[in-house]
């Protein structure tokens, strides 16, 4: 095979030998119509498809969503809308349509062709989806026939077009208020994408969302398009920041009801855990895969301190009280437990605390008076925890936003709450992370034996780091327990089918990307939601999720929110071809 | 030997075994303000374990190591503290930190900023993080990696890392300075460009002490060597001492063809340490 492929040769783009055959076949098209009939035919057939979305494509509306309705789009084909009319700013891109250039920092094709896979891979997996549950093509009406006919030319003319890759143009820094325009749009837009994401109310729309998302991702970030607004953000980081929060702060008002409110606590618990997780597994390389028994332990301290009827301890502390009284038992736990196991390295560490953390899961469930002393009542936990009041204010019952009709809700409340705490987390992650002691973190994670060589105390450094992820467990824990009203053992454990456990925490930290802040917030969100959203298929919900893990990692391998020292190796590698001889540094010489 | 300064560095019986391999074996060092010593010997000899034993990294089974008069803990941490810096044979760079960043962990032990002030970041906080930045970039300026100091480590070509390992190694503020190969798998411009930067380094009042095979770096730079084979020192001096030494020719370029020849052949380039020591210790076990 000495076709010329469509590919750069970046090395994101090395491994796929799978999808190589394809790959290879499609290159092939390159060039088969003049440039200009390509980009029309891409530019027709993204409005084309839009259209088609206008039509009914299926005849009966038992497939959900009701596509029957011709004049207006429905459930999935908003889907294929959004796809195509991404696909269209693209292609307007190409045209040199003022405005649009910052979409194609590497050259058009890229995108382009990333974005008219994305039309085609959401319609056709909705026309699938219909064929497949409705049994046979027959249930096609004549608009899904067109709509899955209209994607193709677009397909067609992207992979003609001829490919113009190119190293991304230096940043021409805009005016700083035209920035921050951006990133309020941008977090409008991260809003608004995961209000949809929140709201799916059927499989199959979650998982065409996941497709159009996922495409639409990957073509953005192969575009440069992600990169360029990495460095914008990173510019721009107190203003990005405060954006991300009132877009965060936003939430739970786009919401109708109490449920979704409910599910974005429990995303923010668990990501906030993954977040000091993060600290630990991230930025120190200590790999832990018992940290949810910190959470734990400060869920159970909370609901002990909380003034249920079921507590064994029957006082009731204020819950600013009982959140410190949380973080600084897990504080005391993270040294006991540290202490003894941070004198290993690698994978020792990481077997003993899976064996710490299954101690935590069996003592508390032993504590029940009758194998032990009487404190956690065993498996069944401790239920009514009450409500938290915080300075006047029940967090149980429904407020109104001053003299409007706009409700916050019982779960919204504590919605707000964990946004507090996870602001403390972030600002605790980012600002320890950069400093003395996140330098000697990194340090460890680098090279343990050069760090203690250049005088950092290798156990004491990292007992700082597993106490403090401890701690930050411990807080989110505190709430947590208030959240569901009553604590139980049974999601302290190594892996389970729902989150939080501590393979869905280390899984979120990998996923989202190591090391930073944004990414654990985005994996725990995705992994909170895909379990969750894929109830519909039973049986079989672990597989997938399992299926989804492994496509993620294989093509995504560094995590969904690469790390700023992975862009800057990217960055670097447009240097001269010195760099890649450090490779060989290792070998130079035998010796210790 | 002949100047009269205070030993800054004094090893004295240094021992070390593995099982019943003696890497090094009784060792004597001594090292005075503003020398540059060097350390040779064949590959194998126990040069870079005995360094290893220095900084702590190995606890020596036999021997103190003291500096300053104060006896040194087995602590690499504690040794750093205490004002003794080191280089790796092969570079051991903190790879995905930046350049800038790994000079910064080399200021960990003369900065005292925890977590709570990270935390709070009050005035004091960003005097002493502004004042390691300046100290970091002036030793970037230093061994001349000013201008790439926001790259990432791995990213740089050899010599300069092996420069930037140096620069690291500075930023702990150190009165000696331990160099394992400085030079290995240099050209010869950046041999003589590292042989400057010792010189100044010297000059800046470290003394340091290389190991190194590059016999011609060695003579051009060192007040003394001392020569280590099989783990012990057979003879310490200046260079017409060492180049005129018998048993020196004999344990790098084996004995002359002329004497009777034995059945044992010249051992012209030992393997490494693990076959040519535990040789003669197998059978006694």
């Amino acid at each position: 095979m000495t076709t010329k492929t469509a590919y750069g040769n970046r090395l994101s783009d090395l491994p796929r030998t799978t999808v190589g055959a394809i790959a290879d076949l499609l290159a092939r098209l390159e060039g088969t119509v003049p440039a200009p009939v390509a980009r029309a035919l891409v530019a027709g057939g993204a409005v084309l498809t839009a259209a088609s979305a206008f039509l009914g494509w299926t005849w009966t509306a038992r497939f959900p969503g009701d596509l029957t309705v011709s004049g207006y789009p429905g459930g999935l084909q908003w889907l294929t809308v959004a796809t195509a009319v991404l696909l269209l700013l693209q292609a307007l891109a190409a045209y040199q349509v003022p405005g649009l250039k910052v979409l194609a920092p590497t050259g058009h094709t890229g995108p382009l062709r990333g974005l008219a896979l994305t039309a085609f891979a959401t319609t056709w997996f909705t026309l699938i989806a219909i064929c497949y549950e409705l049994g046979g093509l027959v249930n096609l009406t004549t608009g899904g026939v067109i709509a899955g006919l209209a994607v193709l030319p677009a397909l067609f003319g992207a992979l003609a077009l001829p490919t113009d890759r190119r190293p991304a143009p230096p940043v021409a820094t805009a005016n700083p208020w035209v920035e921050r325009a951006g990133i309020v749009a941008v977090a409008a837009i991260g809003l608004g994408v995961f209000t949809y994401a929140i709201d799916t109310d059927y499989g199959e729309l979650f998982v065409g969302f996941l497709v159009a998302a996922g495409f639409a991702a990957g073509s953005y970030a192969r575009s440069g398009a992600t990169q360029r607004l990495a460095q914008l953000l990173s510019r721009q980081r107190p203003f990005a920041s405060a954006a991300a929060f009132v877009a965060a702060a936003l939430f739970p008002l786009t919401q109708t009801n109490d449920h979704n409110a409910n599910v974005g606590v429990n995303i923010l618990i668990f990501a906030t855990v993954a977040l000091g997780l993060n600290i630990v597994v991230g930025l120190t390389g200590l790999l832990d895969l018992g940290y949810v028994a910190f959470l734990g332990v400060g869920a159970y301290t909370a609901a002990l301190v909380s003034g249920s009827q079921f507590s064994t301890i029957h006082t009731q502390f204020p819950f600013w009280a009982a959140a410190l009284l949380g973080g600084a038992v897990s504080l005391v736990f993270g040294v006991l437990i540290g202490a003894p196991t941070l004198r290993l390295r690698g994978d020792y560490l990481a077997i003993v605390t899976i064996g710490f953390g299954e101690i935590f899961h069996i003592t508390v469930q032993n504590l029940d008076g009758s194998s032990g002393p009487k404190l956690t009542n065993g498996p069944n936990g401790i239920p009514q925890i009450p409500d938290i009041n915080l300075f006047g204010l029940n967090l149980g019952s429904v407020h109104h936003l001053g003299d409007t009709s706009i409700t916050i809700g019982r779960f919204a409340n504590y919605f707000y709450l964990m946004l507090i705490v996870t602001l403390i987390v972030v600002a605790v992650f980012s600002r320890a992370g950069n400093s003395r002691i996140g330098r000697a973190w990194i340090a460890i994670r680098e090279d343990e034996t050069a760090a203690e060589a250049m005088g950092i105390n290798g156990f004491r450094t990292k007992l700082i780091a597993f106490a403090l992820g401890a701690t930050l467990a411990g807080l989110a824990g505190t709430v947590s327990a208030h959240v569901t009203y009553n604590v139980v053992p049974d999601p302290y454990v190594f892996a389970g089918s729902a989150p939080p456990n501590s393979a869905f925490l280390l899984a979120a930290v990998v996923l989202g990307g190591m090391g930073t802040v944004t990414g654990p917030l985005l994996g725990a969100a995705l992994l909170y939601l895909i379990p969750d959203k894929l109830v519909f298929l039973q049986n079989y919900q672990l597989l997938a999720f399992g299926v989804a893990l492994v496509l993620l990692m294989r093509f995504r391998p560094e995590g969904i929110i690469a790390n700023r020292r992975r862009q800057a190796e990217f960055h670097d590698t447009d240097l001269p071809a010195q760099g890649t001889a450090t490779d060989t540094v290792g070998l130079s010489k035998a010796g210790a | 030997m002949s100047t009269g300064s205070t030993p800054l560095l004094d090893a004295r019986g240094v021992t070390m075994r593995f099982g019943g391999l003696t890497a090094v074996n009784d060792v004597d060092l001594t090292v005075r303000e503003g020398e540059i010593i060097g350390l040779i010997g064949p590959n194998g000899a126990g040069k870079t374990t005995f360094f290893n034993c220095l900084t702590g990294l190995y606890v020596p089974t036999e021997g103190t190591v003291s500096y300053r008069d104060r006896v040194l803990p087995p602590k690499p941490h504690l040794v750093t503290q205490a004002g003794i810096a080191r280089t790796f044979q092969n570079i051991r760079l903190f790879a995905n930190m930046t350049v800038l960043e790994n000079v910064l962990v080399g200021r960990h032990t003369r900065t005292r900023e925890g977590l709570l002030s990270a935390l709070i970041r009050g005035p004091g906080y960003r005097r002493a993080e502004a004042d390691s930045r300046e100290k970091a970039m002036a030793l970037l300026e230093f061994t001349g990696l000013a201008d790439k100091a926001d790259h990432l480590a791995r990213n740089l070509p050899y010599g300069e890392q092996r420069k930037l390992e140096i620069a690291r190694a500075m930023a702990s503020e150190p009165g000696l300075l331990l160099l394992d190969e400085p030079t290995a798998g240099m050209n010869p411009q950046e041999t003589r460009a590292a042989e400057e930067l010792v010189f100044a380094i010297r000059d800046r009042g470290i003394a340091v002490l290389v190991i190194e095979h590059d016999m011609r770096f060695i003579f051009n730079l060192c007040d003394r060597t001392a020569v280590l084979v099989q783990g012990r020192k057979i003879v310490e001096g200046d260079r017409e001492t060492v180049q005129n030494d018998e048993r020196v020719i004999t344990a790098y370029l084996g004995e002359p063809l002329e004497q009777p020849s034995t059945d044992r052949p010249a051992a012209e380039q030992p393997a490494d340490a693990h076959t040519t020591d535990a040789q003669p210790t197998e059978p006694s076990e």
